[in-house]
């Protein structure tokens, strides 16, 4: 009954963007202001699509096995958390949040964006409204959630039981959020560029989707890192996975765009920058959406594969690529170049400076995800490209990158000289000898990691001393500098201080090497609501005497029948203790992982940091020169 | 014009990168490694299934015209699928198969033998997946047609009907 | 000094912790850089198939025979062909790999240092 309800919702949802599109035009020349008819049956529209959202939720609740996407995903002994979170845990059920997320967002904007002109406005909704029916026809034609299942089964298959995890439960909302933000920007780029109304007052207005949109990408990445951690059971947050890298472009898209409009909020330079930094985030979404979901790349997140909806996507998308490219081509005119000077010491250059180094990153993401793609095609060879490569790209450049990110902020707008030359000197002596003084017994390259170090210190230094000091205060700049600084280095010592352990233990039996001893105390059974736990006890202590009880776990699942692996994981704010146990088949031992990795848990800290400088920098109104 | 001719450009790069991707979807994103025709066999020292003596690879591979090495374990299902084939390929008189025990447990393979007869004329270990890989392959099961110590045939998975009869014409 | 007395401690800490460290392990340097045939997402370093266990034991078994790391990735590469290293390496398949984020790089710079110091010599 639900789903029945659900795909009419569907249905009424897409005749209604009809009739938006029909007012929205009649309305464009006709009155001056925006008519009330549109905004109601934006909401309508989104009312739809919420009763489709919630068909689909109660007949995962209530497990309405005739509903095939429940039968695919779901099962009776599921939680009841699971089961909800289940409703987005698959191609259909993402793609209907995907589109209540679109019509929320335009909703909003409505809402949000009173003092705008109407025709601005008009043409946003147009645009965002060709964005909604794509994806509309998309879910109606080629994944339809509702699809029925004759006879009607008694028992789902199950979902996956490493997605059944709380933070991988609210990831994709919250990632969503971030990449159908971006399609805000996109149709608000647009349509500013269509009416001519690039202005200082647009830039503030579209800085704060933009803010919002990094701020839950932001947030939506660090889940999906923290998840993997947890729960794949190796002990790694990133991986340079193309599902990994489809996530992370539209990031650092999204944050040069927000360096580029406050500059254009200040001084409105960059303009034809700024639109086509605007179509290129929501292009890279998009692009990313495709990569994924057509199973063209191979990951460690399959998702459901079929040509048809690549195909579908990949038409989708280009579509819009060529609509924007010409709406550009066409009605752009391009700031007059003469008049505005940039000054080496300015705020303006170090802003393009940090343009340069995150249009490269970018650049390397992109190039490294899809050069296998092109290669294959073109010489039909196949070839990895994985995290070597990526770290040998970026890594190095991160040092200069540091080093202007510490510096440039302290620049004021048009001219400035740096001040403080003194400290800015000191600092970066001190951080050169804490970083020889660490590397200095490492076996590893001493010259590029203690230059990296440096660099990393660096940023710290000098962002910790602004938040002392009055003359600097803008406080969210700072607060996102100083975090990813200690993102930088909470990483690159985690790299190089872990260590592991891999070994084979039967119980009671005891592992010793010079500087450690497991135990291997004992096994205990347990059943849970929908698995079967088996936790083994191990005593670890370490060479200082520090004894500490770890207690990994095998979760045999019944729906689906997967073993999967729950680490034990001792955090402090020094270092994470991570083990895992593994079952080796044919075998009475069980093979152990135990890891020390130091700074964990600021890898999480300073990026929630960064996420609280985007939420900072929402709230204040103004920014200070 | 400098535009136009940007514009231009754009537009082809984006063409091509339609295309590309078009053509990649059809593409399996699965890797299979490429059968490279004619390689030498690895040499190897390893253990013989029955009398668990040691023998080295350049006295396994000795005297025949043929050999045809396959990687099989008992807790492998697509190895009883292809079983029938393995026996009827033993009754052929100029072609020796060399079967290698892959990660077995030594009573679950004697028994597997038992129940459905042993179409091996020589079996080794390969307890630790080791030897394997010194072939190339990566599963089970795995088989190696062989002449002249090189090989030239190599098939991924279970044997059937039509590799049995290419097996066949390529030892005639 | 706030700052200073931080530093100190920052120091003393990070000082602390170099002390109980061993040399990297090789072993799983290398696995890391390997990529499992069986699930193919994954490296055979967090890989548990059969297939990655035994590539993991062959690794350990050719640095004991003396091999180098660059000796085992080629034993492999030519066992499994190119698809199997994580690291690309530089050749004519990925020249435009390598070259092409470089170029961008060069070619940004370029646009900037055009905007920047060619507008200064006007004035």
């Amino acid at each position: 009954m639900s789903s029945l309800i659900g795909y009419y919702s569907l249905i009424f949802g897409v005749g209604v963007s009809i009739l938006v599109i029909f007012f929205s035009i009649k309305n464009f020349n006709d009155t001056q202001k925006l008519d009330t008819k549109v905004i109601s049956l934006v909401f309508l529209q989104l009312l739809f699509v919420i009763i489709s959202f919630s068909g689909l939720i109660l007949s995962f609740v209530n497990s309405d096995f005739s509903n095939e996407t429940v039968f695919n995903h779901s099962h009776t002994t599921k939680p009841l958390f699971y089961k909800i979170s289940g409703t987005w845990g698959n191609h259909e059920g993402s793609l209907l949040l995907w589109l209540l997320v679109l019509t929320l967002f335009i909703f909003v904007f409505l809402l949000r964006s009173k003092n705008q002109p109407k025709q601005y406005k008009i043409l946003t909704l147009l645009f965002q409204q060709i964005i909604i029916i794509g994806f509309f026809i998309f879910l109606i034609q080629t994944s339809n959630p509702f699809n029925h299942v004759f006879p009607v089964p008694k028992e789902g298959l199950g979902l996956n039981p490493i997605l059944q995890d709380p933070a991988l439960a609210i990831h994709p909302p919250i990632l969503y959020l971030g990449y159908v933000g971006t399609s805000i920007i996109f149709s608000s780029a647009l349509a500013a560029v269509c009416s001519n109304n690039i202005t200082k007052m647009w830039a503030s207005h579209i800085k704060k989707w933009v803010l919002v949109s990094w701020i839950f990408l932001t947030l939506g990445i660090l889940l999906g890192s923290i998840w993997a951690y947890y729960e794949l059971g190796w002990g790694g947050f990133w991986f340079w996975d193309p599902v990994e890298n489809v996530s992370l472009m539209p990031w650092f898209a999204l944050t040069t765009l927000l360096h580029c409009v406050l500059v254009l909020e200040k001084k409105l330079i960059l303009t034809s920058w700024v639109v086509v930094l605007s179509i290129a985030t929501f292009t890279l979404s998009m692009c990313g959406t495709f990569l994924v979901r057509s199973g063209i790349l191979n990951s460690v997140h399959t998702f459901a594969n079929d040509p048809e909806r690549g195909l579908y996507i990949l038409i989708f998308l280009f579509i819009l690529i060529f609509l924007s490219f010409f709406i550009f081509l066409i009605f752009h005119k391009s700031e007059n170049n003469n008049s505005k000077t940039f000054y080496l010491l300015s705020k303006e250059t170090s802003i393009l400076v940090n343009n340069w180094f995150m249009m490269y990153f970018l650049s390397v993401v992109l190039i490294g995800t899809i050069y296998p793609i092109f290669l294959e095609v073109i010489s039909s060879k196949k070839i990895s490209v994985g995290p070597p490569f990526f770290n040998k790209l970026i890594l190095p450049f991160l040092i200069p990158f540091m080093l202007a990110m510490a510096i440039g902020p302290k620049l004021k707008w048009i001219k400035s000289d740096i001040e403080d030359k003194i400290y800015l000197i000191l600092f970066f002596v001190i951080s050169l000898i804490l970083s020889v003084l660490i590397i200095r017994n490492l076996d590893i390259n001493f010259l590029y990691n203690t230059i990296l170090i440096t660099a990393a210190f660096y940023l710290f230094f000098i962002t910790l001393r602004d938040f002392f000091h009055r003359k600097y205060r803008n406080l969210s700049q700072i607060t996102a500098h100083f975090s990813f600084s200690i993102l930088i280095l909470s990483i690159l010592f985690n790299n190089i201080f872990s260590s592991e352990v891999i070994t084979n233990l039967k119980i009671n039996e005891t592992y010793q090497a010079q500087n450690l001893k497991i135990n291997f105390e004992s096994i205990e059974q347990e059943n849970k609501q929908n698995f079967k736990a088996i936790r083994g006890k191990f005593i670890v202590e370490d060479q200082s005497g520090l004894i500490e009880v770890m207690q990994p776990e095998l979760r045999i699942y019944n729906q689906p029948n997967i073993v999967t692996s729950e680490a034990d994981i001792k955090t402090n704010i020094f270092t994470d203790k991570f083990m895992t146990m593994n079952y080796v088949q044919n075998q009475d031992y069980f093979n152990i992982r135990y890891q020390v990795k130091p700074f964990m848990i600021w890898i999480w800290i300073s990026t929630i940091l960064l996420c609280l400088s985007g939420c900072l920098s929402l709230i204040r109104k103004k920014y200070e020169n | 014009m400098k535009t136009k001719i940007f514009s231009l450009f754009l537009i082809f790069t984006f063409s091509i990168i339609f295309f590309v991707f078009y053509k990649g979807l059809q593409n399996t994103n699965i890797y299979t490694p490429e059968t490279k025709s004619e390689i030498k066999i690895p040499n190897f020292e390893t253990k013989e299934f029955f009398s668990k003596d040691k023998i080295n690879s350049d006295q396994i591979f000795i005297g025949s015209d043929y050999y045809l090495l396959n990687i099989w374990a008992s807790w492998c299902v697509p190895c009883k699928e292809e079983h029938k084939y393995l026996m009827d390929l033993s009754k052929k008189e100029n072609i020796k198969i060399i079967g290698q025990n892959y990660k077995d447990n030594f009573d679950n393979a004697k028994n597997f033998l038992i129940n459905l007869d042993n179409p091996y004329d020589l079996i080794f270990f390969d307890n630790d997946g080791t030897i394997a890989i010194e072939w190339g392959a990566y599963g089970v099961p795995e088989t190696f047609l062989i002449k002249n110590n090189l090989i030239i045939k190599k098939i991924i998975g279970p044997l059937n009907e039509k590799l049995l009869s290419e097996i066949k014409e390529l030892t005639q | 000094m706030n700052i200073l007395k931080f530093l100190v401690s920052v120091t003393f800490l990070i000082y602390c912790f170099s002390s109980d460290l061993k040399a990297k392990n090789l072993e799983i340097e290398i696995t890391k850089n390997l990529r499992c045939l069986i699930c193919q997402g994954q490296s055979v370093y967090d890989s548990d198939s059969e297939f990655a266990n035994s590539v993991k034991i062959l690794v350990e078994k050719k640095l004991n025979e003396g091999l180098d790391e660059k000796q085992i990735y080629a034993y492999l590469k030519n066992k499994y062909g190119d698809w199997i290293l994580y690291d690309p390496g530089f050749s004519k398949n990925t020249y435009f790999l390598w070259l092409l984020p470089i170029l961008m790089f060069v070619f940004g710079g370029a646009i900037i240092l055009k905007k920047v110091i060619l507008k200064k010599k006007k004035l």
